[in-house]
């Protein structure tokens, strides 16, 4: 007896697009489960986005991740030469230095920074705050000006500061803003019922549910995307049919597999390697369990995710 | 299918006779669509009712044991797609992959390398659980690198088409219990007649999803049940399609002859590239895969792979925990400040990590908690002065430990009153409210 198929396809989630002019991508708009392209012809993949801060990586023990931005002097060049990495769909410009607690870089001299980046750019843009949110809404207001003609992606507007981000970019210039939860389902949902009552049109707004390292709770990631992608696609729910996006690299590279250096772990050789495979490994689970876009910071990692993404197809 | 309590209540004497113990038959007949109780308790259920009932009542994954010993391995009985569902059962293995072609050097640099992956993490052995041999004609060859595997507690997997050469090579290594990889189309008859006589599980291949079917039905026809399937190693894309589909149709579509673990090759779907095979890892531990073998695993590749099953095969019902204990971090010894969490892994982690970022030396105590954070801990009552203080006695921390500093959550400052009291001795700090500022505080305590 011949093996009987049901494919399983469903109407599609809503899609997005950043990015201004020929540089644009979109996200969303998927009608299967994660990854499941053999039940339906897919409308978009899953992005692939690449990391760069302005204050630059700590490359130590990394040739591999310094190689690409190697002779590059300004966060402009440091961009453009991430954005010609192969496989990258977008790229992240995270704004550590705004960091009170850090360099503490105003507001301002950020947008100028960013407007540089913007026009050197090749790829859509996606900027990332310090994690301060008091910062970050300040920044956001800055950089939503600054950068009004360029459609960016803001991460992320979270609970405490949703409605000065999402006026202050989504409003005001038609930018697309990430609402941020921690990895709960229910905020995740409100988020976005608060953003669109806000006047944010839903089709403005992606998910970033939160984000985990593989084996450091991780569970709890998977489960909630399980159960976002379960409510968008299986029940219809329209506040869960955001596509869903996630900062990888941010967490994969804070675990000690990949910063404790060989010198102090010798049995766990290499540490670059040892990043590479933690964001990989860790990019991939995300991709299964129904992230749209990831964020990754290693040429190695985003290079193969992209191509991984590419056969699946 | 699972039946209703009414449909195995249509199948009972319906005489209340009491002998299996319930008050009516309609109760008796409840208590087994709960699967509370066996269907054979009844001692009145006529064959041709049993034979129908234990068919419905069979679970839609069977459970395959592989190994012996130390080494014995449960696979599939699986009963939902997703995690948040219930919980899956039996986590995946994870094989090393060789060759009969391979030279003696190569294959005992593997294995070695293979072995030195032995570590525990959060009270767990993780290592590299099979060996996956692909074999050649050279029927010695092959079992002289299977009983190389088995000497190293390894369960091993052999790939081998040619019947004959399997029995042989089954036959010599059958009491490790190992999995006999290879039956198709073509040569399941004589293969199913090997893995039968050797009482092991046999894997099946297919070209594509119809053939596997079709043979999986022949080999079940000829009574084996024992099977384990391959996902194929056409191409990336079918491989994971396969792995669905297989699965989708055991548990939601009640297509009973896919109800069997799987098992994947990724050194054949991405030869040479082992960042692929780790990606892919990854993919299939959290979609379908019950075997995953690799071309290598090093530290690289164990340390993501391993601690993301941790994560996924865990009941969602049940928090993650570390055992209670002292946790020297940063090279802490006996002079070393303590800082006390709860035993909830989550938590565990984050405070290890984020001491460990500190560089200051620190011995993290870890009492009984309930497995819960901070202050959900505290409000259930399992994180208290009272708690804390019997902690310290029973692990005899203060014999263990001459510094007198205890750094306490700042979520539970409230307790450093209480706890002045019961340790007198000891000098309470309290600590910062969040793990993330722990590296400013413990630079700023020393």
């Amino acid at each position: 007896m011949p093996f009987n198929r049901k494919p399983k396809v469903f109407t599609p989630i809503g899609a997005l697009s950043f990015g201004d002019g020929a540089r644009a991508v979109t996200l969303g708009g998927g009608n299967t489960l994660p990854l499941c392209f053999f039940d339906a012809k897919p409308n978009n993949l899953p992005a692939v986005g690449v990391e760069i801060t302005d204050t630059g990586f700590d490359t130590a023990g990394l040739p591999l991740l310094a190689a690409p931005y190697d002779g590059a002097v300004t966060l402009a060049e440091r961009a453009v030469r991430a954005a010609n990495l192969k496989g990258v769909d977008f790229v992240c410009l995270r704004f550590e230095g705004a960091d009170p607690g850090g360099l503490n870089r105003s507001a301002e001299d950020c947008a100028k920074l960013a407007q540089e980046v913007a026009a050197a750019c090749p790829k859509p843009l996606c900027i990332a705050g310090c994690k301060n949110t008091e910062k970050d809404t300040e920044l956001f207001k800055a950089l939503g000006t600054a950068l009004q003609d360029h459609n960016v992606l803001f991460l992320s507007a979270k609970e405490d500061n949703y409605k000065t981000v999402g006026a202050a970019t989504a409003l005001a210039y038609g930018h697309k803003v990430a609402a941020e939860s921690a990895v709960d389902i229910n905020l995740a949902k409100q988020l976005n019922i608060l953003l669109t009552q806000l006047g944010v049109p839903k089709g403005s707004i992606v998910m970033n549910v939160g984000s985990a390292a593989a084996g450091y709770g991780f569970e709890y990631l998977s489960s909630v995307m399980d159960l976002v992608k379960a409510a968008a696609l299986e029940q219809g729910d329209a506040m869960l049919q955001m596509p869903v996006i996630t900062p990888v690299s941010t967490e994969a590279w804070m675990v000690k597999e990949s910063i404790v250096s060989q010198a102090d772990m010798p049995e766990w050789g290499d540490v670059e390697q040892r990043g590479i495979q933690m964001e990989t490994a860790t990019a991939a689970a995300c991709l299964a369990s129904g992230s749209d876009a990831v964020i990754l910071r290693h040429p190695v990692s985003i290079e193969k995710t992209a191509a991984l993404i590419a056969a699946l197809v | 299918m699972a039946l209703k309590g009414l449909d195995i209540f249509k199948l009972t004497p319906k005489t209340n006779c009491k002998d299996c113990g319930s008050p009516t038959c309609m109760a008796f007949a409840m208590k087994v669509a709960q699967g509370a109780n066996s269907i054979s308790e009844c001692p009145h259920m006529s064959a041709e009712a049993l034979a129908k009932l234990s068919a419905a009542t069979e679970p839609p994954m069977k459970t395959i044991a592989v190994g012996v010993g130390e080494c014995a391995y449960k696979l599939g009985g699986e009963t939902v797609m997703l995690r948040h569902e219930k919980t899956l059962v039996n986590k995946n293995l994870y094989a090393v992959f060789l060759t009969a072609e391979m030279q003696d050097d190569a294959i005992d640099a593997l294995l070695a390398e293979t072995v030195k992956i032995d570590y525990e993490r959060i009270s767990t052995r993780m290592f590299v659980e099979c060996v996956f041999l692909k074999c050649g004609a050279d029927t010695a060859r092959n079992i002289e690198i299977a009983k190389k595997a088995i000497g190293l507690g390894r369960v091993p997997i052999l790939d081998c088409a040619d019947p004959e050469v399997a029995k042989t090579v089954v036959e010599a290594t059958k009491e490790a219990k190992p999995v006999l990889c290879g039956a198709n189309a073509a040569n399941w008859e004589a293969m199913n007649a090997v893995a039968k006589t050797a009482g092991v599980v046999l894997g099946v291949s297919g070209a594509d999803l119809n053939e596997l079917h079709d043979t999986v039905e022949k080999l079940e026809a000829a009574g084996n049940r024992n099977l384990i399937l391959n996902l194929g190693s056409a191409s990336i894309k079918d491989a994971f399609a396969n792995a669905v589909e297989i699965r989708r149709a055991a548990l939601k579509n009640g297509d009973r002859t896919f109800g069997y673990p799987s098992i994947v090759n990724l050194a054949a779907l991405a030869p040479g590239d082992i960042v692929t095979q780790t990606a892919l890892a990854s993919i299939f531990t959290l979609r379908y895969g019950s075997i995953i073998v690799m071309e290598r695993i090093g530290y690289a590749e164990a340390l993501p792979l391993f601690a993301l099953r941790q994560n996924i095969f865990t009941d969602p019902q049940k928090p993650m925990r570390v055992s209670p204990g002292i946790y020297p971090i940063g090279g802490a010894n006996e002079n070393s400040p303590c800082c006390i969490t709860v035993d909830f892994a989550l938590t565990y982690f984050v405070v290890s990590g984020e001491i460990d970022r500190s560089r200051a030396p620190v011995n993290l105590l870890v009492p009984d908690a309930g497995g819960y954070s901070v202050l959900t801990a505290w409000a259930a009552g399992k994180l208290s002065a009272a708690s804390i203080a019997k902690f310290i006695q029973e692990f005899e921390i203060e014999s263990k430990i001459k510094n007198r500093t205890l750094i306490l959550p700042g979520k539970v400052a409230v307790l450093k009153g209480d706890l002045e009291g019961k340790l007198p001795d000891w000098k309470i700090v309290v600590g910062p409210n969040e793990a993330i500022q722990l590296v400013k505080f413990l630079k700023d305590f020393q």
